[in-house]
């Protein structure tokens, strides 16, 4: 079966299911990074060629902030300037107001000022982070991707698709919101709350000191919110998971459902995840969603707070009543930054999580590094393997000191029961793994002497697993050789018999594949990669001779087409006919991936070893009314 | 989006409170400011402090209140959207489970699975955004605007001038970044369909050497993601300086011109600082309501795709009075039926007529594409034929009731499904009751046993969801086991051997032989060797039936079968 849509690669949709915003670091729950300082800096690393523009971020983002900050405190002037123009009515001097208009007029152009160029420096600071975020996680991600280019095979059988894929996709998504969003946000906050700490002290302590009576409050409000709302996103992530997991079952496998009878056992089952998840769910939406109201209300409590003790400090004139309404203004403006700085201490663990994980790929072990020491001009395809050993896992020897030899266009067999042999003879080969021990030799040239690149061009392949891709069929069959002519894409397929078949589809040779080439047979796609061996032109070929879910008529073509391709080349050939397998000059019988028999047909039938056995098993199992009917 | 509120109705209590309590929880926070203008003209400007204490502790009891109605509404809300969440989930998937094969071809099985999951979650945080956020933005922008006219009229005008430059500039700038950010998703889709490629095709891609136009078309897909982002990004970086600017000069003004109307007697100074207050709030609920435009867009789209799904009509349906089949038991009868899928221009099968009986086994081979497969799916009824009739144990089956029908049939298709679980579990699924011996005996003759066996946890062993941890043949194997442990009365392979090599072929073939003795059997084969030993064989050609009989009759008169037979035959030499 397929890898699921959902699975491994699939974006869980955008995050998990609370409202995003600025409290969107509460809902996470993630492994926390190993090593953060360490981390953090490399990362930090990054930014070094925009180092000029993120001090432009940072200079502006203070200044912004500050300005900001700073319009309160002048309003309150004044607003003390206003009242004291009102209560000068009740003055019997002199009964009537004194508003002074010139100084109140001042003050609004200074005010007005200030905030125009608080937007402005809080545009620049944007504007500019935009760039240098985005900057940074694509230099990330061509980093990831380069590194994957260098990275061995190993490195991708042990790995599963998806989760490599999660670290290049979800984790870097993380990554890239983090700095666009909760960097600025970061320093915002931080001038926020430094500044109005400090312009409040300016004006009056003790207001001050009540105003920061909230502040505990919102720290441990949020504190306490963050914690069980980790818990509880975990669990309702558990439960999503479990969900998605039996949908994806069900309807992939819906067919096999119905044929035995299994749908209502399926809805309960279904049902059961369903509650589950509705319970977890709803107890982490509550405590997410609580935040926001709450610190909306620490806010006025503030405000009240602020309201009353100013107003009997007024009374008793130790402030100003501006003062007053400076500090209300204040009071709100100051739950708000406290949340984000208490939800940022998530996000950031959370993203450089992420970072690590993305650093630790990076690190992986590379391949052995190219060495051009040697260049075959003319290749003739003539391999050896000399005393080679090789295992997958150390513990676990799979080919222990084994001697082949193919000379230049003669075709070795390999026959058993599992097609396990294959995948390792295609590794060695093209060196997509390395030797423990032991050579090969291509021509006479070591293989770890040549350029990969170089080697890889000597082999041409035609597997059953077709390898093709998202792309045109003529893109496929050029895959090759990028500079190939029309003409001889066109050649090329009709040597491999599939010029035919190319132009019945409506779109010929521009007909695209999807991604899993469903749209062609399994026959056709062979008849392509056919093609595609042909106009690469290789000296050494390995191929899979066809037997499942091909029709019986393309069979035929494909084994014509095969032998065509074979004609003057060394082959490898996963064999399956009794023909092909008489006429090989050396036949490998593999058993569990290992070599346990080589030699020709005649030779092996003597030994009466393993292969002796199979030809009789498979030869009988045909039975006699074959022969009886020819 | 509309259309799916419908889910809602249960729900109609809770929303009603949840509406209560953010309107409760609104008229909190606005009365805060009122209180305040009175502490400052009667408190303050009369040097009242006991008035000023009394009014503190009301507001202090209103600060809690609306606390209280805060917690309230989100606890409800949350329910409500939740559930709503699951209701709507709980839908879909038994409607889903109720579809025919035919409705799955046409949505696709992993649309059908966003559907499912994501955009349910979709809609379902949507909702959640809106009973909380958003409920409460439009109660204060009306009630503040309300008391602001209340304090002074003639101010309102501030606002008249600010709310819609906000609302403009929040409009220019959405329209502008929302198909932005559309395209953005487009192309990071794109840039992790390069990279999936890189990693599936990896071998393909290092054997021809095209790392370098791997990199490039990676390069160009990660560059064309980065300049949108940036674009994006920087649009939508106006948004935030400019809506302050806003707010401030509004601020601005309103004391400037309060300040004047204060002079001519027309107000009272505390009405101003409430009225700041007020200015505040009002234009902080249009941000939250601007807010709306971004969520909104994806939901709508996620619930179109929801109800493109509810609004399929499963096609198969169980007849009102459905038939028991009595009749010979295992007995499969074609009679004259044609077959199109939907949408197709020629029939998959036509006129096909033939009767398989209990004991026997029945071959059907043909090309790819001559609709083997298509002929063995109308047997559980996973399509309806066109015309003529397909019937088990003597009775049509559309009259019968699919599970009745179904429960006679131990299918195996050509691409084993194993689901997560153990293997016992697996083998079991179509028996639930199947004893320990049963289990063991159909996996002996499936030929599953030996690599049963050798797994350190045997018949418990757990299988990957996807049977990713088992090969192909042994979940093949494991298929055959599930289909014999149900001892059906018809068994149906479909093209089950071809993933088989030769000796486990064999040697699950003469196992067969003895397990279906009184049950019908039919085979759809690629080798001949398979089905040379059935009873009689379909050979099918486009569709059409092209011969039926045994293999020596087909041999002697049908000129399709002997051109099959040879094309094997004479490859594999076996004369």
């Amino acid at each position: 079966m397929n890898r699921g849509p959902m699975g491994g690669g699939g974006r869980p949709g955008g995050g998990p299911m609370g409202p995003g915003g600025p409290m969107a670091g509460l809902g996470m729950s993630g492994q926390k990074a190993k090593n953060f300082r360490g981390t953090l800096f490399r990362l930090m690393g990054y930014f070094r060629p925009e180092l000029w523009l993120l001090l432009l971020v940072l200079v502006a983002a203070i200044i912004s902030t500050v300005f900001n900050v700073v319009g309160p405190k002048i309003l309150g002037l004044a607003t003390t300037r206003l009242f004291e123009g009102v209560v000068t009515q009740f003055d019997p001097r002199v009964g009537h107001m004194t508003i002074d208009f010139g100084y109140i007029g001042n003050i609004m152009l200074i005010l007005l000022g200030l905030y125009v160029l608080s937007s402005i420096f809080s545009y620049i600071q944007q504007y500019t982070m935009a760039g240098v975020s985005q900057r940074v996680v694509y230099r990330l991600r061509r980093e990831v991707e380069e590194k994957l280019d260098r990275l061995p095979l190993r490195f991708y059988d042990s790995k599963t698709h998806g989760e490599i894929m999660s670290r290049a996709v979800n984790d870097m998504d993380n990554i890239s919101n983090t700095l666009q969003q909760s960097l600025t946000q970061f320093i915002t906050s931080l001038v926020t709350v430094i500044g109005v700490i400090v312009l409040m002290l300016t004006i009056n302590w003790i207001l001050t000191l009540v105003t920061l009576l909230t502040l505990p409050l919102s720290v441990g409000v949020t504190m306490l919110v963050a914690k069980r709302s980790q818990r509880y996103f975990a669990s309702q992530q558990r439960a999503l998971g479990e969900l998605n997991g039996h949908v994806e079952e069900m309807f992939t496998g819906h067919r096999i459902v119905k044929a035995f009878g299994r749908e209502r056992q399926s809805v309960e089952a279904f049902n059961v995840m369903n509650d589950e998840l509705y319970k977890a769910g709803w107890r982490a939406q509550f405590v997410s969603g609580m935040i926001f109201p709450l610190m909306m209300s620490i806010g006025n409590l503030g405000f009240v707070a602020v309201a009353v003790v100013g107003s009997v400090l007024v009374t008793q004139g130790t402030v100003q009543i501006g003062d007053v309404v400076a500090f209300i203004q204040y009071a709100r403006q100051f739950s708000q930054p406290i949340a984000q700085l208490a939800s940022f201490s998530n996000t950031i663990q959370l993203a450089i999580a992420s970072a690590e994980r993305i650093f630790e790929l990076l690190d992986e072990q590379e391949q052995a590094p190219e060495t051009v020491e040697a260049s075959i001009a003319a290749p003739q395809g003539h391999v050896e393997f000399q005393h080679v050993s090789f295992s997958y896992k150390p513990e676990e020897p799979l080919i222990v000191d084994m001697n082949i030899e193919a000379r230049s266009g003669q075709t070795v067999a390999i026959v058993g029961p599992t097609g396990a042999g294959k995948t390792t003879l295609v590794n060695l080969l093209m060196r997509f793994y390395e030797l423990d021990s032991g050579r090969i030799l291509v021509d006479g040239v070591d293989i770890t002497k040549l350029p990969r690149s170089e080697l890889r061009k000597m082999f041409g392949m035609v597997l059953q697993d077709t390898w093709l891709f998202n792309g045109t069929i003529r893109d496929n069959i050029a895959y090759g050789r990028e500079d190939a002519s029309e003409f001889e894409i066109i050649q090329a397929a009709r040597t491999a018999q599939a010029d035919h078949f190319i132009r019945t589809l409506p779109d010929g040779y521009d007909t695209v594949l999807n991604q899993e080439a469903s749209n062609l047979s399994q026959g056709q796609k062979q008849l392509l990669t056919i093609a595609r061996a042909v106009l690469a032109n290789p000296p050494v070929l390995i191929l899979d001779e066809a037997t499942s879910s091909v029709d019986t008529r393309t069979e035929v073509l494909i084994q014509e087409a095969m032998l065509t391709l074979m004609k003057g080349r060394t082959s490898f050939v996963i064999a399956h006919r009794l023909s092909t397998i008489r006429g090989a000059d050396l036949i490998l019988v593999m058993n569990h991936g290992t070599i346990v028999e080589q030699g020709t047909h005649e030779e092996l039938l003597a030994a009466g070893g393993f292969y002796a056995n199979l030809y009789n098993s498979q030869f009988a199992s045909r039975g006699e009314p074959v022969e009886e009917a020819v | 989006m509309i259309r799916l509120f419908r889910f809602l109705r249960p729900y109609t209590g809770w929303i009603l409170l949840v509406f209560a309590l953010v309107f409760l929880q609104s008229l909190a926070n606005l009365y805060l400011p009122t209180l305040l203008a009175d502490i400052v003209n009667n408190g303050i400007v009369k040097n009242d402090q006991g008035y000023i204490l009394r009014q503190g502790g009301v507001m202090l009891l209103i600060t809690l209140g609306g606390a209280i109605a805060a917690v309230g509404s989100a606890f409800f809300a949350a329910r409500v959207a939740v559930g709503f969440g699951r209701d709507v989930r709980s839908r879909l998937f038994t409607h889903v489970g109720k579809f025919s094969l035919h409705e799955f071809d046409a949505v696709g099985t992993a649309s059908m699975i966003t559907r499912t999951t994501n955009d349910t979650n979709q809609v379902q945080m949507v909702l959640l955004v809106m009973l909380t956020m958003m409920l409460s933005a439009p109660m204060m922008a009306i009630g503040g605007i309300y008391l602001a006219i209340q304090q002074d009229a003639t101010l309102t005008w501030t606002l008249a001038v600010a709310i819609p430059v906000l609302v403009v500039i929040i409009l220019l700038v959405m329209t502008r970044a929302i198909p932005l950010f559309q395209a953005m998703q487009v192309k990071i889709d794109k840039v992790n369909l390069v990279l999936d490629e890189g990693l599936t095709g990896v071998r393909v891609i290092r054997a021809f050497g095209r790392e370098p136009y791997e990199e490039r078309r990676f390069d160009d897909a990660n560059l064309d993601l980065t300049n949108t982002a940036i674009t994006v990004y920087r649009l939508t970086a106006i948004l935030f300086p400019f809506m302050m600017l806003v707010l401030n000069i509004t601020t601005v003004a309103i004391f400037w011109f309060g300040a004047n109307l204060i002079n001519t007697q027309e107000m009272q100074i505390g009405a101003l600082i409430a009225f700041l207050q007020y200015a505040m709030q009002i234009l902080f609920a249009f941000l939250m309501i601007s807010m709306l435009f971004i969520f909104l867009p994806r939901a709508a789209a996620s619930a179109k795709r929801i109800n493109e799904v509810l609004d399929i009509k499963p096609e198969i349906n169980d007849a009102k009075e459905t038939r028991e089949a009595a009749g010979e038991r295992g007995l499969v009868e074609f009679r004259d039926v044609t077959f199109s899928y939907p949408g197709a221009e020629e029939p998959a099968l036509s006129r096909i007529t033939f009767t398989a009986r209990p004991g026997q086994t029945t071959a059907i081979i043909g090309g790819t594409g001559a609709g083997k497969s298509s002929l063995v799916t109308l047997i559980p009824r996973f399509y309806d034929v066109d015309s003529g009739a397909v019937l088990v144990d003597g009775v049509d089956v559309r009259e019968q009731a699919q599970e009745a029908l179904r429960a006679k049939i131990g299918f195996v298709p050509q691409r084993a499904v194993l689901f997560s679980g153990t293997i016992a579990e697996n083998i079991r699924y179509g028996k639930p009751d199947a004893t320990e011996e049963e289990l063991r005996h159909a996996a002996e003759v499936a030929q599953a046993s030996e690599f049963i066996d050798a797994m350190p946890q045997g018949m418990q062993s757990e299988i990957a969801q996807g049977g990713t941890n088992v090969s192909g043949g042994q979940k093949q194997r494991l298929s055959i086991a599930r289909a014999l442990a149900r001892k059906p009365e018809i068994y149906i392979f479909d093209d089950t051997f071809s993933a088989l090599d030769y000796t486990t072929d064999a040697n699950l073939r003469a196992a067969l032989k003895s397990e279906t003795v009184d049950a019908t059997v039919l085979i759809v084969a690629q080798r001949v060797s398979t089905i040379i030993d059935a009873d009689q064989i379909l050979v099918l050609d486009n569709g059409r039936l092209a011969g039926i009989g045994t293999h020596h009759e087909l041999m002697e008169s049908n000129e399709v079968y002997r051109e099959i037979v040879l094309s094997q035959l004479s490859l594999e030499e076996v004369a």
